[in-house]
């Protein structure tokens, strides 16, 4: 369950930057996440509303923005999608894939008041 | 897990010593939200409300006001990773090779590691960093060859970062020009996501285990530089295709380096021990690089001092 640590460590962002703006309260926290990130989107959530309790930040609403995975194939020589790890190439059906995005674990922003 | 805020930390403990200074804060500041209850609520239920019994859901004066964005745009790991780049900078000072050790539980690492140092520890500065949720079994393991280690306790924790890592390094302060393995927690999915500053990590995979294990968990395949498949004395007894579980790790990683290996009968230990050795060697040579070059530059400036 590293999703704990890594909800601790989102907390710690979100209080950072709610405390140097100022902010009486977090309304919602817009975090982007791979598809191909080491996190699973429903464990992250609960562990940032278990984190979270008692918080500037509880009850904030927790908006995940999905990223897609893509990746750079080699003998295609250009970038295909990439749904999963160990996806082959939609074009060739290869697996000479340098993956090239959807391994963000990213705090966007947050809303506060 | 600490028990005020469960963030994993509580229990952790290097060499049986608590490693708990919780730099993070347990302020459980609720702000001013407790005073802009400045009207009173028609709530028939008799219990006090405080923050977090769903004031959220009503139309609160306080929760009315003109909320803003902030953009943040940090990496979640961006902690973890800072320390890591520490981790690898001193390593790299120190001429030290490091990698960081990943399987499941009782895919053999620990075994793997003590029939390793016992061979290289002649020729090389060997150290082991152990990493288990409890017990000194492991550290105490390879201490019995001789070779110096340090048990991390995770407590609950499902996998080392880069920040217990550093804490286990101030004992091994005269480490240097060797190698330094981690030993992490044995877990295919949570060890994925956490840089600890290594070189490499090598995924270790038995053969007592399922062909399709890199299909499973290929998170940990992605990440990892190097496969070992470890247990190979057992193949004729067991339903394992060699083959097939090389195809999966190179389906998610094309350039995942393998190895076969048996520590019971020392089949392919010459092989791994070989490439540590190679690597361990130009961990060396690039650092003494480093040292020439600083050498000329000092030389250098003194020329240049000596002219003014």
């Amino acid at each position: 369950m590293h999703e704990m640590s890594l909800a601790k460590s989102m907390y710690e962002i979100v209080e950072e930057t709610a405390r140097k703006n100022n902010a009486r309260k977090v309304k919602s926290v817009q975090f982007e996440l791979g598809a191909l990130s080491h996190a699973e989107p429903d464990a992250l959530s609960f562990a940032f509303e278990v984190v979270a309790h008692g918080t500037i930040a509880e009850g904030a609403r927790f908006e995940i923005i999905r990223i897609p995975g893509k990746a750079w194939c080699v003998p295609c020589g250009r970038t295909v999608d990439l749904p999963r790890l160990g996806a082959p190439c939609p074009e060739c059906g290869g697996h000479q894939l340098a993956v090239t995005q959807g391994d963000e674990m990213r705090i966007a922003s947050i809303e506060i008041i | 897990m600490c028990s005020t805020c469960g963030c994993g930390e509580g229990e952790v403990r290097i060499n049986d010593i608590p490693l708990h200074d919780h730099e993070h804060s347990h302020d459980h500041d609720h702000g001013d939200y407790h005073h802009t209850h400045r009207h009173v609520h028609a709530h028939d239920h008799g219990h006090a409300h405080h923050c977090g019994h769903g004031h959220h859901h009503h139309d609160h004066p306080s929760l009315s006001e003109a909320s803003r964005m902030v953009e943040i745009e940090r990496n979640l790991l961006e902690r973890n990773d800072a320390v890591a780049q520490e981790n690898r900078r001193l390593f790299q000072d120190r001429a030290l090779f490091v990698l960081n050790l990943v399987s499941s539980p009782g895919s053999g690492k620990t075994s793997l590691l003590v029939k390793t140092v016992e061979v290289l520890k002649k020729d090389w500065a060997c150290t082991v960093i152990e990493g288990d949720q409890q017990t000194q079994n492991d550290a105490e393991r390879i201490r019995a060859t001789g070779v110096p280690s340090v048990q991390i306790n995770t407590g609950k924790g499902c996998h080392l970062d880069a920040r217990m890592v550093r804490k286990a390094m101030d004992n091994l302060s005269s480490l240097s020009r060797g190698l330094l393995f981690i030993e992490n927690v044995g877990n295919l999915v949570c060890p994925a996501a956490f840089d600890l500053g290594e070189a490499h990590k090598v995924a270790i995979l038995s053969v007592t285990e399922g062909t399709d294990k890199p299909q499973k968990y290929p998170d940990m395949f992605h990440e990892a530089d190097v496969m070992l498949i470890n247990k190979i004395d057992l193949l004729p007894y067991v339903d394992f295709d060699v083959e097939q579980a090389i195809n999966y790790a190179r389906q998610v990683n094309p350039a995942i380096k393998v190895m076969r290996v048996s520590v019971t009968t020392g089949e392919g230990m010459d092989e791994w021990c070989d490439w540590l050795i190679a690597c361990a060697e130009k961990a060396c040579q690039v650092r003494d690089n480093d040292i020439d070059a600083l050498r000329k530059r000092v030389a250098d400036l003194e020329a240049l001092l000596k002219q003014q």
